[in-house]
């Protein structure tokens, strides 16, 4: 291979890892801050859940800043084309995780509107894990694009059909990573509440998933003869029966780890569909933003893959330290 | 109204909100690590409840920088795509490398000390607040470098009309990347630690605290002493720096409209644009060549050298700068008081002075804010110096309607946020260290 292609490959492989370690560890703090209403009854309730995820949920949202930040680094054109493309789609976003970054502080001590802040905060979950799954939706189909890799549709082209589906699988499989980590981290109420929601939650993911497929059949049918896309699948479905299985044996940290299996099987058919493309135009092939298209140089791929390289292993090494500082079952301090 | 305008609203807006964290949580952690520092030597509990307070304090800030921060990092993408597209093979680097080498560091072992303090050793706790020290230094560091190469780009070449990087390191340590920061971050520590004093001169006011006050007090005026003081030294490198590197932004500054030979320094005016005239003008004659050059007599650069497409706004720049230099000396002699008082041993029980450092708490960020218009304002029309005009660096296919959709729903969002932090700041301050602090 030759070296540039070698280190758009790499960067494909790497940006799909960040973005995956995003799915997977704000996946559950999204998750449990959606599912919140249904896991929290009442003040004492919710701080619990808060407490569950409040040491990690800026940690796991660096691994989407990062993200952004290597695609803009290393394929600047998707990103720019994304970005301005889905520009009030991703306003949205941007609003909802502003409020979702503040509104567990608010909340705790602006004790006079704590429904306003604990609503924000469900809000601000809610959004983005629908939104997400919807705009990897469109550049897995295809959007409308220039020749100068501009975007041509409208706010209303991001929501057809198929990124619908997907968005609505992305927001099941984000709800069950949260509601299988708060049956992991918590005892009592609370965790009889998640134990009482995952049924639904799990069954929802396979009719978001059965819903994704047949949209893929129409809307997609090429991507099916990928052997991968296929591993992936029977991955992921694995997964998730096996994660009912370990709920119902009362095992959940296994349980929240197959959910984790399952996420990143979805991960694997998005890769395993879109390489080598970054976003698909619609109708012409020729157009689409691809690894090659869009890259950065040589010289800018090799100075961040150094980087990456040397600092990857040492935030995630930190990052399960610190995650083992917190093991265990969150205790009510009241 | 055009979309460049409104994206560069939009930018200021969102920067300018965002920068009034980021310079608190540098002072605040800078403290933090002393006081942690002392506790792992003496064990001295006050030194814990001291900590324990200015972490509460720390998580509130931080969570607003948080929120306030992603909007920046994306709106490269949302609102200059066409600046994404043409420069990011050396622009976006930075901003990972920030994400990989420094917010990581700080947002990880900031849960640390948030809710681990029961959790790790003595030693692991002082290694936490070590590292979000760190780590939120080191974020200033790359974001820094990322807007110091628009300031002065270097290391990169034009190929097929898009900036490719040539040379990491000198796109790294571009000229003004280093002084400006030295200036940054001793602005930070200015801005945290006056804020810290202003608490704990509220609480030496009400007669509060005793003992706990004293020790932020004399903690925080020892680092704002060196800090404002250097902060002298630190301006000055970073306005010979951009006189020889930017110098119609130096123009700009002084208002210096023609090529002059033995150039004043201005020290006030009302620069009119259309008429290229300073009314009211006091200066100082020949100040500005010999600052420059070490020369009275050197010649400067005016703004008649620049073509009229090509020269800064002159009045904002003017304005901004001032008003920063003059906050900056204001701080100089508040250090040096501060010294004395130290020293007299006045500085805790004098009623004027604790007054004083109450009204100083917002002047550093009034200094940063302007200090960022100076360096922004100074810089146009271009997006990169001499590279890319911001006419040029805007999203093509956002449409005005969208840009002032979000502007107003980011001003609004902004105001509440703000309006809320305040008063939670107010409540926690109120209730004092030694209040309990949240859950895990
Ligand atoms: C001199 C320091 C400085 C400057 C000039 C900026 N920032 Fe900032 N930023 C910080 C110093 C900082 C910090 C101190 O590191 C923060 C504040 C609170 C925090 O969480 O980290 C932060 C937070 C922060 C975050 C949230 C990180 C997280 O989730 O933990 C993002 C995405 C950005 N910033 C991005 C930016 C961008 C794109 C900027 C350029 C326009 C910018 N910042 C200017
Ligand atoms: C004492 C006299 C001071 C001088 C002569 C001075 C000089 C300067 C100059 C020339 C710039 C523009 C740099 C550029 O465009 O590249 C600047 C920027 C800035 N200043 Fe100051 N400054 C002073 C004091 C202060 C103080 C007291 C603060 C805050 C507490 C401050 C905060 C800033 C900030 C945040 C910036 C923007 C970042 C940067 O460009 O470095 N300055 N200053
Ligand atoms: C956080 C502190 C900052 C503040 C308060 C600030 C302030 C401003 C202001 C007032 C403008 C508008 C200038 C104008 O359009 O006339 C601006 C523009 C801009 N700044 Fe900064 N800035 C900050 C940091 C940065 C940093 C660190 C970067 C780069 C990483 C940056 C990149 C830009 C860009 C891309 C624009 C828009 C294009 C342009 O007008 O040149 N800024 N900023």
């Amino acid at each position: 291979m030759e070296t540039l292609t070698f280190l758009q490959t790499s960067w494909f492989a790497l940006i799909g890892a960040l973005l995956a370690g995003y799915a997977l560890l704000d996946g559950f703090d999204l998750g449990a801050g959606s599912l919140l209403p249904f896991l929290a009854a009442d003040d004492e309730e919710k701080l619990v859940v808060f407490n569950s995820i409040w040491p990690f949920w800026d940690g796991n949202e660096v691994w989407l800043v990062t993200g952004g930040a290597a695609l803009f680094a290393a394929f600047p054109h998707a990103y720019a084309t994304v970005f301005s493309g889905f520009y009030l789609a991703f306003m949205l976003v941007l609003f909802a995780l502003i409020f979702r970054a503040v509104s567990m502080e608010f909340w705790y001590y602006d004790e006079k509107r704590r429904g306003l802040w604990s609503a924000a905060f469900v809000a601000g979950s809610l959004l983005p894990s629908l939104l997400y799954g919807v705009a990897l939706g469109n550049v897995m189909v295809g959007i409308p694009l220039a020749e100068s890799m501009e975007f041509t549709g409208n706010f209303f082209t991001l929501l057809r059909p198929y990124p619908l589906a997907i968005g609505l699988l992305g927001l099941f499989a984000i709800l069950l990573q949260g509601v299988t980590y708060i049956a992991m981290k918590t005892d009592g109420a609370v965790q009889n509440r998640a134990r009482s929601i995952f049924g639904r939650v799990w069954g929802l993911f396979i009719a978001a998933m059965a819903l994704s497929f047949a949209a893929t059949i129409v809307y997609m049918p090429e991507s099916l003869s990928n052997p991968l896309v296929w591993i992936s699948a029977a991955v992921s479905i694995a997964a998730w029966l096996l994660c009912r299985l370990f709920a119902s044996g009362g095992k959940t940290g296994l349980s929240f780890a197959m959910s984790s299996l399952a996420l990143l099987g979805l991960w694997g058919i998005v890769g395993a569909t879109q390489f080598p493309n970054l976003v698909r135009a619609t109708g012409n092939a020729s157009l689409n933003i691809t690894l090659y298209n869009a890259s950065s140089s040589e010289k800018t791929l090799w100075v961040m893959l150094y980087i990456a390289l040397i600092g990857m292993p040492i935030v995630i090494f930190y990052t399960f330290y610190v995650y083992r500082i917190f093991r265990g079952k969150v205790m009510i301090t009241k | 109204m055009d979309v460049v305008l409104l994206s560069r609203i939009q930018f200021a807006v969102a920067a300018g909100f965002h920068f009034i964290f980021p310079p608190l949580t540098l002072g605040i952690t800078l403290v933090i690590l002393v006081i942690e520092t002392l506790f792992l030597k003496s064990g001295e509990e006050i030194y814990k409840t001291i900590s324990a307070f200015l972490i509460k304090i720390l998580g509130l800030i931080f969570a607003l920088g948080v929120a306030t921060g992603i909007v920046l990092e994306f709106s490269f993408g949302t609102n200059w795509a066409q600046y994404s597209r043409l420069v990011g093979d050396i622009f976006g680097a930075p901003l990972a490398a920030e994400g990989i080498l420094a917010f990581f560091l700080e947002s990880v072992f900031l849960g640390v000390l948030l809710f681990g303090r029961n959790r790790v050793s003595r030693r692991m706790y002082w290694v936490s607040a070590f590292l979000v020290f760190l780590g939120s230094h080191l974020s200033g560091f790359w974001i820094i470098i990322a807007n110091s190469w628009m300031q002065t780009p270097a290391g990169f070449a034009i190929e097929g009309g898009r900036a490719v990087l040539t040379d990491f390191n000198a796109a790294v340590f571009n000229p003004s990347t280093v002084i400006r920061f030295l200036h940054t971050m001793l602005a930070g520590w200015i801005t945290g630690t006056l804020f810290l004093a202003g608490i704990a001169a509220w609480y030496l006011l009400n007669k509060r605290h005793e003992a706990m006050p004293k020790i932020i007090m004399k903690i925080s005026l020892i680092i704002f002493i060196f800090s404002a003081l250097a902060q002298f030294a630190s301006g000055h490198s970073s306005s010979v720096q951009v006189a020889k590197t930017q110098p119609e932004k130096m123009a700009a500054f002084e208002a210096l409209w023609k090529t002059t030979e033995g150039a004043p320094l201005s020290l006030f005016g009302i620069p009119v644009e259309s008429e290229r005239k300073t009314y009211l003008e006091v200066s100082i004659p020949k100040l500005l060549s010999l600052l420059v050059h070490f020369d009275p007599n050197a010649k400067i650069m005016g703004l008649d050298e620049f073509g009229p497409d090509e020269r800064p706004p002159v009045l904002l720049p003017f304005m901004s700068y001032h008003v920063m230099i003059a906050l900056g000396s204001l701080f100089a002699l508040l250090a040096v008081l501060s010294a004395f008082m130290l020293i007299r041993q006045t500085a805790y029980a004098s009623k004027w002075f604790l007054v004083s450092m109450i009204a100083a708490i917002s002047l550093p960020h009034l200094a940063n804010e302007f200090g960022w218009i100076s360096a922004e304002v100074g810089r146009q029309p271009w997006a990169v110096y001499r590279v890319l005009k911001t006419a040029d660096a805007v999203s093509v296919v956002v449409p005005a309607w969208q840009v002032l959709f979000s502007l107003i729903m980011f001003s609004m969002i902004y105001l509440l946020l703000f309006t809320v932090f305040v008063a939670i700041l107010l409540k926690i301050v109120k209730k004092g260290p030694g209040a309990k602090a949240g859950g895990y």
